[in-house]
């Protein structure tokens, strides 16, 4: 089994008027079956009210399934006795980064949760020190996190997680607030602690260029699993992913557009180097 | 007509040990028609600009024309100028307030003092402007999707019949089909009202496919000012504080350094397009130095 698995998951956020009677019901998930390897880098896409995030609480118990099951590291996230284990296997880190961060210095925000499980105060140092220096801001461990910018402070949310040594990391449009160099520095640090540390990732995103290089790319729609494939396989499906609601690389559109006009470019080109490398065959082979 | 800044100079928690000049000897001109995109990393001063615009904010030093007309002077009607200055906030979903979807969009024609009918008018033709379907015009705002709501709310500020609207990352956390929605509606708007548009944005692919000027700030100063082709020809400039340019003007310049003689100024997928097949039309007929 993998380290994350849902069977037949079902949400239903249920509405009621002041008696208390069922208003309306709607369905979130709907029977969602997957299976996420340990150290797999994971993308979720998905529209707005596709079901990303509601997939993404149930990994962290947050929310508990109407139907089926899901199991984080082999815990069912349904048993109330699992549910504090589940969200230290399972860390997630939001949009906003200002409503993750609580304290007024960098370091002690990051100690934070550590110290909450009564992680012995040498430990806690440790693992601050680790974390910082894996996400990059260990020279900021003593600034105020209100001074930093909107990716140093998405770093410091996502060091407050690595604090709690979670085997899988869940992170909800970390980048939708942040400018390009932020988005940059977010996504580099979640691949780097794929790569190094071996912890899953789980990446919920609206921005289709952070997606190529994530190992399994999964598409929702109305609460349902859509698709699933790599990156090259789903982002060869251009029209497919427009019903959607959703997009390719503007450098898969583009290659798509020289393909149309008779130039030899492959299907499914996701990196810019991809496209370099074939517009200068086509340029040395024709001339 | 237009807006015009002159030396405007905006400092936070002026004579405290927490100082900061978030705008620095801003100088602009903001025309009437024109379609504007503001870009700048976090804290470069893009929203502390945006608020001086409308008068939310005032300057510390300098002073804002709004046609011709000093907006700090003691005579001049700031609540009119937020009526024809229109705000639309980031995640403007949040100020939703009223019962209905319909209620919210009058609230803003009310308060500038028109009648109900009037506001009731202004609200239907600002919904259907942007695209709401009318079985919805009487429902709870708060049952819509992100998209929607959004949509809600910039017809709020389009209700009040604004000649400049200002909107600060409006596609923000808005799936790609939704993001594509706002900024279609907002390009309608200034095509066929020829309405002032400036457009906030961290998506250099947006600004880059929809606005005629690119005004970039840097550390609260007005770093470039131009055309998105002139401002993005500094890209490596652009890198160094934090912002970038669109992932095609990257291949360009990657491909020319290659030895492909490409035309570097294109900034959008079309403009990509046409200059690659152009320059590899060129290899084709044998007119073109190739050293790969």
């Amino acid at each position: 089994m993998g380290i994350i698995k849902a069977k037949q998951l079902v949400h239903e956020y249920i509405r009621r008027d002041e008696e208390g009677n069922v208003e309306s019901i709607s369905t979130a998930l709907d029977h969602v079956d997957l299976d996420v390897n340990a150290g797999e880098f994971i993308a979720v896409l998905g529209h707005n009210g596709s079901g990303k995030s509601t997939l993404a609480k149930h990994i962290n118990a947050l929310l508990s399934p109407s139907e089926g099951t899901l199991w984080v590291d082999g815990k069912d996230v349904s048993e109330e006795e699992n549910v504090l284990e589940v969200r230290q296997t399972a860390g997630m880190v939001f949009q906003n980064p200002d409503n993750q961060i609580i304290a007024s210095v960098v370091e002690e925000d990051v100690g934070f949760g550590p110290e909450n499980i009564g992680v012995p105060t040498d430990e806690i140092w440790k693992r601050v020190e680790e974390s910082l220096g894996a996400v990059g801001m260990l020279k900021y461990r003593h600034h105020s996190p209100n001074k930093l910018s909107g990716g140093q402070k998405q770093r410091v949310a996502i060091a407050g997680v690595v604090a709690m040594q979670p085997k899988c990391i869940v992170l909800d449009e970390p980048t939708a607030m942040l400018d390009p160099n932020g988005r940059r520095e977010v996504i580099r640090t979640a691949h780097e602690l794929n790569r190094e540390k071996g912890v899953t990732i789980i990446l919920i995103t609206h921005y289709m260029e952070e997606v190529v290089d994530a190992d399994k790319v999964i598409v929702m729609d109305k609460g349902k699993v859509v698709m699933q494939g790599t990156p090259r396989e789903i982002f060869s499906q251009v029209g497919r992913l427009k019903e959607y609601r959703l997009d390719v690389p503007q450098i898969t559109i583009l290659a798509d557009l020289l393909r149309q006009s008779g130039l030899d470019v492959p299907v499914g080109v996701l990196r810019r180097e991809e496209l370099v490398e074939a517009l200068l065959r086509e340029a040395q082979i024709t001339g | 007509m237009s807006i015009i800044l002159d030396k405007v100079n905006y400092v936070y928690s002026e004579e405290t040990a927490y100082r900061i000049q978030a705008l620095r000897d801003v100088n602009l001109e903001i025309r009437d028609g024109q379609f504007i995109g503001v870009i700048g990393h976090t804290g470069s001063g893009k929203s502390t600009l945006i608020q001086h615009l409308n008068g939310l904010m005032k300057a510390t030093s300098g002073t804002i024309y709004f046609n011709g007309q000093d907006i700090y002077a003691d005579d001049f009607d700031l609540r009119k100028l937020r009526s024809r200055v229109g705000l639309v906030f980031q995640y403007p979903e949040h100020q939703l307030f009223e019962t209905t979807i319909f209620d919210d969009v009058c609230f803003g024609p009310k308060n500038q003092g028109l009648s109900k009918e009037e506001a009731g008018l202004r609200a239907f033709e600002a919904l259907r402007s942007v695209g709401m379907p009318e079985e919805l015009y009487y429902q709870s705002p708060f049952d819509l999707s992100g998209g929607q709501k959004r949509r809600v709310a910039i017809a709020g500020v389009l209700a009040m019949k604004p000649e400049v609207l200002i909107l600060d990352e409006p596609t923000a956390g808005l799936d790609p089909a939704g993001r594509d929605e706002i900024l279609d509606l907002v390009a309608r708007m200034h095509k066929e009202r020829g309405i002032t548009v400036i457009l906030v944005s961290h998506s250099m692919e947006d600004v880059a496919k929809y606005v005629e000027r690119i005004i970039v700030m840097n550390q609260g100063a007005v770093m470039f000012d131009d055309t998105p082709r002139e401002v993005f020809r500094h890209y490596k400039e652009l890198e160094s504080v934090g912002l970038a340019a669109p992932q095609v003007t990257y291949l360009m310049h990657e491909l020319k350094e290659r030895g492909l003689l490409v035309n570097t100024e294109a900034t959008t997928v079309e403009e990509a397009r046409q200059s690659l097949m152009e320059a590899l039309a060129g290899i084709d007929a044998g007119h073109t130095d190739i050293h790969v």
